[in-house]
């Protein structure tokens, strides 16, 4: 290929929006989209239930973040930003689905009104606002906690939003869709490194069996509905997660006693401390970080 | 990596180098599996390494602000591109690799500093506003130097070239597009534009290494067909088509001797401290220690994963024997 005929390539390339990486084009997520909320669904209740499962990818995209530019090899570094990258396109529609339906916070009142309701959401409510669960937020570990987290989180996400892809609202429904294939991969990649690990050599085995330990106890709130759980399940719109029980344990078994992993015993299901707004110090240095960039110019636009 | 034995007669290595200089002369390329002279294949892995070593180590200064990126939409296009750029790591050893070199080996090298990367990454990211002006500018720079490489005599290299330069042009028109909101943005973002294209203009022209008259590989290269154009005229080039891109943006390009010259058409542009380059060349740049450290961590912390790796992957292929 001659110079000038590359240079005329990269010319094309400009006008190519096809090429763009997925979420990275100009338009906000949900753009296009009808939002309108069908009746007999509680706006209040919806908005509530996008924070908590768009918290949960935000959080999660966050802590596998920390792992760029520190993988173990370059293809994981490829891998785990794709999955970072599949989870933050997730939390941009579920937070932008939240403003859309008028759920957001006090963070309209810190936010100017230029900055979009992602990023009002994300950037501008405090520690106590943020609906995730405690398995997301927790500190990675080393590599083999951090890929047993990442397989209980996705297979925790992929169960649900297999069904929510029945949800009576079709925005949640849609996100949920797209969603599904993405968990699929996180899940899988997840387990063949629980595999590899577990059935490696003695020091990976261990060093993972401490990460299973490390993970089981913040399985216990991942099952117990909040009251928004249970009055948008009776309308239609969510899932009660006590039904995703029986799938994500017998996924989470399979797995690691093919890893010749010890299964710990299931945590006693309690309700969630995390989707009430109680977190960790660690959380908040997690969001400190995260918003530094935005709060210290709170005037911009980006 | 041994060849085959194959049961005929070797032809005369006479007779090979005038094949190989009458590719090279043609215009077509060289391909993994044909004979080349041996400095053509060590110039080649020194070179490809040194750029899939610019590509990894270039993850990280960027990759400082990616837990801080001021805006969802923000992360998601700097996360794409720090892993566009392990990719294109992975591509360019790969390239290696068809050379007979190993990428565990090249990676030694780096750590042990035995093979160099470019400089430009051994400064570092103060503000948000360097992602942008890297994007513009680095990548910019990057590109005119990458563009005549698609046209390498070497064919994996320029494949791989390819891919790449499409990439980066993406990378630095999402850098630009950065620059052009904060411009129209508060009196602080201005500010902060204007303060990061001060630091990294000088850098960047540094990026197309020694004045022609001083760098010591370069005339084989170009024989070769490895390298087309001359370290000069590549920076001479990037100058040209920044400017203009500069009075657009609003910036001040912090020369005061660059001027356009009415004879030529090209911008004339003040002496560069070559003192600094080779300072930060020779690892006493801001950064070097910095970035090279976390290199090693990421393959000592996580030597154990590797190793588990090829424990079950060997377990599994006895197996299934």
């Amino acid at each position: 290929m001659h110079e000038e005929t590359v240079y005329e390539a990269l010319d094309h390339a400009h006008g190519g929006e096809g090429q763009w990486a997925f979420g990275t084009g100009f338009d906000e997520p949900l753009a296009g989209v009808d939002t309108t909320v069908p009746e007999g669904i509680d706006p209040a209740d919806l908005g509530a239930y996008c924070l908590m499962l768009g918290d949960d990818a935000l959080v999660l995209c966050q802590r596998l973040t920390q792992w760029v530019t520190n993988a173990p090899e370059l293809e994981e570094e490829v891998a785990l930003a794709n999955c970072g990258l599949d989870l933050l396109g997730q939390a941009r529609l579920l937070l932008a689905r939240a403003g859309s339906v008028g759920v957001l916070g006090r963070s309209r009142e810190r936010a100017t009104a230029s900055i979009p309701d992602e990023d009002a959401l994300a950037y501008f409510r405090d520690p106590d606002e943020f609906r995730h669960s405690g398995l997301v937020e927790a500190p990675n570990g080393d590599f083999g906690q951090t890929v047993v987290r990442l397989l209980a989180a996705s297979a925790w996400r992929l169960a649900l939003l297999n069904r929510l892809r029945e949800s009576r609202d079709p925005v949640l429904a849609a996100i949920a869709a797209k969603g599904v294939p993405e968990l699929t991969y996180h899940r899988d990649h997840a387990a063949r490194w629980v595999l590899r690990l577990g059935d490696g050599t003695p020091e990976s085995h261990r060093r993972t069996q401490a990460g299973v330990d490390a993970v089981w106890p913040l399985l216990a709130d991942l099952f117990t509905a909040t009251d928004v759980e249970t009055r948008l399940t009776a309308a239609g719109v969510a899932v009660d997660p006590a039904e995703l029980t029986d799938e994500v344990r017998d996924v989470l078994t399979l797995v690691l006693e093919r890893a010749t992993l010890t299964v710990p015993e299931w945590p006693t299901p309690q309700p969630s401390r995390g989707r009430a707004g109680e977190h960790s110090a660690e959380f908040t240095a997690l969001l400190t970080e995260l918003q530094s960039t935005a709060r210290e110019h709170p005037a911009a636009t980006w | 990596m041994s060849a085959p034995t194959l049961d005929r007669p070797t032809p005369d290595e006479t007779v090979l180098q005038q094949q190989f200089d009458a590719t090279i002369a043609a215009d077509h390329r060289i391909e993994p599996r044909d004979w080349m002279p041996e400095g053509y294949r060590k110039g080649l892995i020194r070179q490809i390494a040194q750029h899939a070593h610019s590509e990894i180590i270039g993850m990280q200064p960027e990759g400082d602000w990616l837990l801080a990126a001021p805006s969802l939409r923000r992360k998601a296009i700097l996360l794409a591109k720090v892993q566009d750029e392990a990719g294109h790591g992975l591509y360019l050893y790969s390239a290696a690799e068809t050379l007979g070199a190993d990428r565990a080996d090249l990676t030694d090298k780096l750590i042990e500093r035995k093979q160099k990367y470019s400089s430009i990454f051994n400064y570092p990211t103060l503000t948000y506003a360097d992602v942008g002006v890297i994007g513009w500018l680095v990548d910019g720079a990057a590109i005119c130097n990458q563009v005549p490489l698609c046209r390498s005599s070497y064919g994996p290299y320029a494949r791989a070239m390819i891919r790449v330069c499409k990439e980066e042009s993406f990378h630095q028109r999402q850098g630009y597009e950065l620059l052009m909101t904060m411009m129209r943005g508060t009196d602080a973002q201005r500010a902060m534009v204007q303060e990061s294209v001060d630091r990294w203009w000088w850098p960047s022209l540094m990026m197309f290494g020694p004045p022609d008259d001083d760098s010591p590989n370069s005339a084989q290269s170009m024989a070769w067909g490895v390298k087309r154009h001359s370290n000069d005229e590549l920076r001479q080039r990037f100058v040209d088509m920044t400017v203009p891109q500069a009075e657009v943006l609003g910036v001040t390009l912090p020369d005061p001797e660059l001027a356009l010259d009415p004879e030529t058409g090209r911008y004339r542009f003040g002496p560069i401290d070559w003192s600094e380059f080779k300072q930060v060349l020779a690892g006493n740049g801001p950064c070097n220690d910095e970035r090279i450290a976390r290199r090693r961590a990421a393959r000592d912390d996580n030597a154990w994963v590797t190793e588990a790796a090829t424990a079950y992957a060997d377990k599994h292929a006895a197996v299934s024997a």
